[in-house]
């Protein structure tokens, strides 16, 4: 993943909080990190906790129990790239956020967030932040493996002697 | 490398685009001694350079310049700026293709005697019949390796495969099999046989599927007599007071514009460039574009009826595992008007990585169902249906009216609403496609639309009169002897069959054709 540069100064420049409603922190530093440091971003353009907001949104637009929170902060990641480098998208990013906030987002649970996105899944808002996620979780060699994709195989010979024809289970059906 | 023919050498046969017409009409001629310079707007990526990357690949080999959509077509929507999935490289579109090459039936090439008049069809027989193809049609698959046919054995089945022909089974359906694949079972043509690395739209890094890149087109170098060019785009067909064409002007990789003259001039850059082309070689004589006194270049666009179901089960499946397009079930491509459609639809494996699954299997998808659908990849079955559909006037490629590519020519618009037939067949398959996975235990099933178009045809039309279509029985244009349309574009009508096959047939035949009239000093 996108392994922001946490230095213990960071770290130590401030207090750090809790996010509320998930397990994220957010440093006074502008980092924001994951339970048990287990990965960390460092966002350019939105606060950290925006970014943790857009962290939650992406889960909720999709929503994998087996994927940890670092995934989804990875595709936030890259959507803070571009919104530094492009002041529109960076205001139509934190007002997307706002409204969810005003929305009471942090009170809602899964189901009333998928509710609370449908009803805005036509803002280029919701496009943008969907789109990303479609290559940003889904192209990712961590997620594969998770879901039982194997990825490259012309490197490892193929799979004529590793399983192209393996499972029996059609043929009892 | 320096050019083998001089560009103001008049004697050569140009060929712009190298794929599965292109490629093929080039060494054709080459073979026959005819001096030959393809030119091709894309890079030449060897077998080395691709990559089992699915976007990476897509960013490395497709035709991503920009073009427009409109219509009620599903794609327009969810893919408002890629209305085809074709690639842009030496080789065209057979570096990406799956490898079915299957004939057309009998019917399929006089629709309009069969079919009858159907209200929005512009339904026309083919100025050829199956017996005239059948020997071009052997030819074709001797060379291309196809897998059921010359004693060729047809490819093992895989893990994705086992699940269609289960089901298939359980409905009583008799026609199945894995197909007649232009991919080697056994080594062959000094290629070797499938390897089962899956990755087929990405580029086969065992060379064991059938591609101009590798076959045609080297085999052409070696004669001494094709030259190949590649990044050149061509932008225009020029022609003299004459009325026949001389030479083509186009851009090289620095952008630098070249005229190559030339005795012949076969355009084969698929169904979207090549009306392109015609139309953006307007002139005084030619007001409305080349070889179009019909009007109908960049009319009848036809795109095959398409969808997809996946199913989840309970048991893992690895569909990904092996050739893409790893088995057919060809009962419903038959005619039977009971069902309510006129035409037939084929039932072919296929399988996506979880990359492309996510963009493709429900563009726009997400939420919960959407993203317990992923969760299900590996125990996932999948089958792509792809049928006839039918020709229509407004289904067309047009010159945009104000967009402009990079050398300031019209980027081409496309434009397809479904006929109600299309829209019936579409029914039906996602209808007996469900049903066959149920048939083995399928846990859920999920009915995927359109991917962007792999099968562009119909845009140059082939007719036995000139007033009802662009080229003749051979390819030629009716209204430039020297001018010739040598890929999908020529389709009359565009059958259940993918339609590869038929076109490398159609270029072996052109080739006979035009060296002939060479010889004869006709052209």
């Amino acid at each position: 993943m996108r392994q922001a540069k946490l230095n213990r100064r960071d770290f130590l420049a401030g207090t750090s909080a809790v996010v509320a409603g998930s397990a994220m922190l957010a440093t006074a530093g502008g980092i924001l990190i994951g339970p048990n440091a287990a990965w960390a971003i460092a966002p350019q353009a939105v606060t950290t906790a925006e970014a943790a907001t857009l962290v939650e949104m992406t889960r909720a637009l999709y929503p994998h129990e087996k994927l940890d929170d670092a995934i989804y902060a990875k595709v936030v990641a890259t959507l803070d790239e571009k919104a530094a480098k492009d002041p529109a998208m960076k205001t139509m990013l934190q007002a997307g956020v706002a409204e969810l906030k005003a929305g009471k987002w942090d009170d809602l649970n899964a189901d009333a967030r998928e509710a609370a996105l449908k009803t805005i899944d036509t803002t280029p808002f919701f496009q943008t932040v969907r789109g990303e996620c479609v290559t940003g979780i889904y192209n990712n060699p961590d997620v594969w493996k998770i879901y039982g994709y194997e990825g490259a195989s012309a490197e490892l010979g193929g799979y004529l002697h590793r399983g192209f024809d393996e499972i029996t289970w059609p043929d009892q059906a | 490398m320096a050019s083998k023919f001089e560009l103001n050498d008049s004697s050569v046969v140009v060929v712009v685009g190298s794929g599965a017409g292109g490629g093929t009409v080039a060494n054709e001629l080459a073979q026959k001694g005819v001096n030959v310079v393809v030119l091709e707007a894309g890079a030449r990526h060897e077998i080395e350079d691709f990559v089992n990357d699915e976007w990476g690949s897509f960013s490395q080999i497709s035709w991503l310049d920009k073009r427009t959509t409109s219509g009620s077509w599903r794609v327009a929507k969810d893919f408002a700026g890629l209305p085809a999935w074709i690639v842009k490289a030496v080789g065209g579109s057979t570096v990406h293709w799956a490898g079915a090459s299957l004939r057309f039936q009998e019917h399929e090439f006089k629709t309009k005697t069969t079919y009858g008049e159907l209200a929005g069809a512009n339904l026309l027989d083919w100025p050829i019949t199956l017996a005239e193809m059948e020997p071009f049609y052997d030819r074709a698959e001797d060379k291309m390796g196809v897998t059921g046919t010359h004693g060729i054995p047809r490819l093992p089945g895989n893990n994705n495969y086992k699940v269609l022909a289960a089901g298939a089974k359980k409905l009583g359906y008799t026609d199945f099999h894995t197909g007649n694949m232009a991919i080697n079972s056994v080594p062959r043509d000094n290629r070797g046989s499938c390897q089962q690395i899956g990755f087929c739209f990405q580029g086969c890094k065992s060379g064991a599927k059938w591609s101009t890149l590798y076959t045609e087109i080297p085999k052409g170098e070696e004669t001494g007599h094709l030259e190949v060019r590649p990044n050149s785009q061509v932008l225009q067909v020029q022609h003299n007071d004459k009325g026949l064409v001389t030479g083509v002007l186009y851009a090289d990789k620095d952008g630098k514009q070249h005229v190559q003259k030339a005795r012949v001039v076969c355009v084969a850059g698929n169904s979207i460039e090549s009306p392109r082309l015609l139309l953006n070689s307007a002139s005084a004589m030619f007001p409305d574009g080349l070889a179009n006194s019909s009007g109908q270049v960049g009319k009848n666009y036809m795109r095959h009826m398409t969808g997809s179901v996946y199913a989840i089960f309970d048991k893992p499946v690895h569909m990904y595992r092996g050739t893409t397009m790893a088995g057919i079930v060809r009962d419903e491509a038959k005619l039977d008007t009971k069902r309510g459609f006129v035409g037939g639809y084929e039932m072919e494996t296929l399988s996506l990585g979880i990359p492309f699954m996510a963009a493709f299997l429900d563009p726009g998808g997400w939420g919960k169902s959407f993203s317990s659908a992923m969760e299900g990849y590996d125990h996932m079955a999948g089958m792509w249906l792809v049928g006839e559909d039918m020709p229509q006037e407004t289904n067309r490629i047009t010159l945009h009216a104000s967009e402009k590519d990079s050398y300031g020519l019209p980027i081409p618009n496309v434009h397809f609403d479904d006929h109600p037939n299309d829209v019936a067949m579409r029914e039906h398959a996602f209808g007996r496609g469900s049903a066959l996975y149920d048939a083995v235990g399928a846990k859920r099933t999920l009915r995927t639309p359109p991917y962007p178009s792999t099968h562009n045809l119909g845009t140059n039309r082939m007719s036995a009169e000139a007033k009802d279509g662009v080229v003749n029985k051979h390819g030629q244009t009716h209204d430039i002897k020297n001018l010739f349309v040598s890929d999908g574009s020529q389709f009359t009508t565009g059958g259940a069959e993918n339609p590869t096959l038929t076109i490398v047939a159609l270029a072996i035949r052109q080739a006979e054709f035009i060296a002939d009239q060479m010889q004869k000093k006709e052209i």
